[in-house]
């Protein structure tokens, strides 16, 4: 895809979500106007600056159909594609790793991914991944959970149980 | 005057602190580190490690953030210098001259050239700080919520006049910022809005930090990984005792292009829209029109390392300005911590100084140490930075991801934001690879819920005249100046399209 062609549909995307947020604000009956003698009803600021946002979004489409910008000019590749898998892995790494604090817990997902990042991504030495693997997850827990006495997602409860055992640990001899 | 150096002194004794001399410390080093890694800079530091700061008291908190600020202006240079590529847009103009003072083999002197510049413009935009800022906030104390739009109002307007970038992405980047503010219960009607899909999770709000962290962490992230692609060439520095003691000499070279750089940095930074990048041009091309030498310039002079990064400093330290005062962030990086203020509790703007002394004296008082902490811990460990900055991008991304996911997760505890992150930040890198501007819409998102509650409390006191605004001279005076900056980059078009009509 050329910088065109993702500026064109970027501006056809930041329209369509400037509506939906103007129809999101219309139908939900916030007042829109003005109320006497108090001025702006709740529905009103967001409402009118969403037809801001619909506006400059189409003063973009206008510009890009004049050929003003200059990424409307642009025929090269919006993301370049020697980068463009690098991206791409990264960014589904990242929602593999959501799902995986969701179903697993923070430390599994977390040694999972570092695993696949510095190990298969990175190409280094184990020594370097064992390091990162098993290092990554003391550090959180000591900083998160210890330090900022926060409770990280712990995943579905078997390995919520799991945990516990560590926890325990924690509060027997700590 | 007197009372100036009495709370100085308190601010003083406050930043020699055990713990607070600790975060300066840490925060200095945390700065360099993310100020020379490529791609990352002060803001990506601050948004990434602010959940981390709830650890301490929100004095030591600012203390750490301010300090990693200023060192990530130092540490721009590092990389300007050594791998040619700007450690953050910050240090662009240091490239300039930076890079051909390496191949040339001097980049030792470059580099103390650009820590002893960064150290000038800081220390110098320090005292400026330090004498503006009271007066400033005691003729603040008399804003209404009028003045305080208005200010708001004058803030958004120059990104569009002078933020350079493409006026209707700006004006969308503002007005995205704004309307995702107003997501959740209203806050005087207390009315549901936005409740998008009716996911009851929306209900509670965007939390800025959730798009601060997904657009500098995630998004430049990405962002770099795409644009390094890991490969990155390091230039050789020599560093003697004798070199040293031989580079100090040329002090006398650069010091008043150095002062110049700093003034102009100060001013400019404290404008919401300029700071630190547009500054260190400005300075970069100021020392190159008063130069007796110009074309030496983009050839190595001295110079031309000095004069952008006395400006970054002074830059950051000014965009502190108003926001202490005023409570209107002067760079993206303050309206991250403008944000933490108000988690932490603090009410920012002009009762602050009355309100929280300790916390603001506290502040001032440990950008003096930091800026001597900082240019010590530069020179002393400019061999060692090299070094990390050899380390590979496949190891540094993932760690900033994980704090990314987890710092979120801390500060809300909830998944959904988490989620939410991700894909603004893969939005926000899909945005900014069309040049939308970010930095406004951050901006927005913070200051959003004070901008709309300002409006409204002036309005509901004047019973919904919006005249209001304009009887007041301090709000009319900013309104006038707001529609001037956005009448002006109207105004150049038209009259650059008249010009080829009249030829």
């Amino acid at each position: 895809m050329t910088t065109r062609t993702a500026e064109l549909l970027m501006g056809i995307a930041t329209l369509l979500a400037s509506l939906g947020l103007m129809a999101n604000v219309y139908f939900d009956d916030l007042t829109i106007g003005w109320v006497d003698g108090r001025g702006p009803g709740a529905g009103m600021w967001p409402f009118w600056l969403s037809l801001g946002m619909a506006l400059a979004s189409i003063a973009t489409l206008v510009r890009w159909f004049q050929g003003k910008t200059a990424e409307s000019r642009s025929t090269e590749d919006y993301i370049a594609p020697e980068t463009i898998t690098l991206v791409i892995i990264s960014a589904v790494a990242l929602t593999a790793f959501l799902f995986a604090i969701e179903y697993l817990g923070t430390y599994i997902a977390l040694m999972l991914f570092m695993l696949f990042y510095i190990r298969f991504l990175g190409k280094h030495s184990w020594g370097i991944t064992m390091a990162f693997v098993i290092g990554s997850p003391i550090f959180i827990y000591l900083l998160f959970e210890v330090a900022l006495t926060k409770y990280l997602p712990k995943g579905l409860p078997v390995f919520e149980e799991m945990f516990l055992v560590i926890d325990n640990i924690r509060y027997e001899y700590f | 005057m007197e009372a100036v150096l009495v709370s100085l002194g308190a601010g003083l004794l406050q930043a020699f602190e055990p713990l607070n001399l600790f975060m300066i410390f840490a925060g200095c080093l945390a700065g360099l580190f993310v100020g020379a890694m490529p791609g990352l800079g002060s803001v990506n530091g601050v948004a990434i490690l602010l959940p981390v700061t709830f650890l301490v008291p929100p004095t030591a908190a600012i203390i750490f953030l301010a300090a990693l600020y200023y060192g990530a202006m130092y540490g721009g240079a590092i990389s300007s210098i050594t791998l040619g590529i700007p450690g953050s847009s910050t240090a662009v103009a240091t490239v300039f001259d930076g890079r051909p003072m390496a191949q040339s083999g001097r980049a030792d002197q470059a580099l103390m050239a650009a820590a002893i510049a960064s150290f000038i413009g800081g220390t110098i935009s320090i005292v400026l700080f330090t004498l503006f800022a009271p007066p400033l906030a005691i003729f603040a104390l008399k804003f209404g919520p009028q003045e305080e739009f208005a200010l708001m109002v004058l803030a958004f307007a120059t990104f569009i006049g002078l933020g350079g970038d493409d006026i209707p992405k700006t004006i969308f980047s503002i007005l995205v910022g704004l309307v995702l503010a107003a997501v959740g219960f209203d806050i005087i009607s207390g009315q549901p809005r936005l409740i998008f899909m009716d996911m009851v999770e929306f209900q509670r709000g965007i939390e800025f930090l959730v798009l601060a962290i997904g657009i500098y962490g995630i998004g430049e992230m990405l962002w770099t990984l795409e644009n390094t692609k890991g490969n990155v060439t390091l230039h050789k520095v020599e560093t003697t005792w004798a070199r040293f003691k031989e580079n100090l000499s040329y002090i006398k070279q650069y010091i008043g292009t150095t002062t110049l750089g700093s003034l102009i940095g100060f001013f400019v930074g404290t404008l919401p829209a300029a700071g630190a990048t547009p500054a260190s041009l400005m300075s970069y091309g100021l020392a190159k029109t008063f130069s007796k030498d110009p074309d030496s310039f983009g050839k190595g002079n001295v110079s031309g390392v000095a004069a952008p990064e006395a400006a970054n400093n002074a830059a950051s330290t000014g965009s502190m300005l108003p926001m202490i005062t005023l409570g209107i962030p002067g760079s993206p990086t303050t309206a991250i911590l403008l944000g933490g203020m108000i988690i932490w509790g603090l009410r920012p703007g002009p009762l602050l100084f009355a309100e929280e002394p300790d916390f603001v004296w506290g502040l001032i008082g440990s950008m003096y140490v930091a800026n001597v902490v900082t240019v010590a811990l530069n020179l002393a460990l400019i061999p060692v930075f090299i070094r990390v900055l050899a380390m590979p991008f496949t190891m540094l991304t993932p760690i900033i991801f994980v704090l990314c996911v987890v710092g979120v997760f801390a500060t809300t505890d909830r998944m959904f934001d988490v989620w939410l992150m991700l894909i603004m930040g893969v939005i926000g890198y899909l945005m900014r690879k069309l040049n939308y501007p970010v930095a406004p819409a951050v901006l927005a998102i913070v200051l959003g819920p004070l901008a709309e509650r300002s409006l409204r409390q002036s309005l509901i006191s004047s019973q919904g005249d919006p005249m209001t605004f304009l009887e007041r001279p301090i709000s009319l005076t900013c309104i006038l100046i707001a529609v001037a900056l956005v009448a002006y980059p109207v105004f150049a078009a038209m009259r650059r399209r008249r010009a080829p009509a009249a030829e």
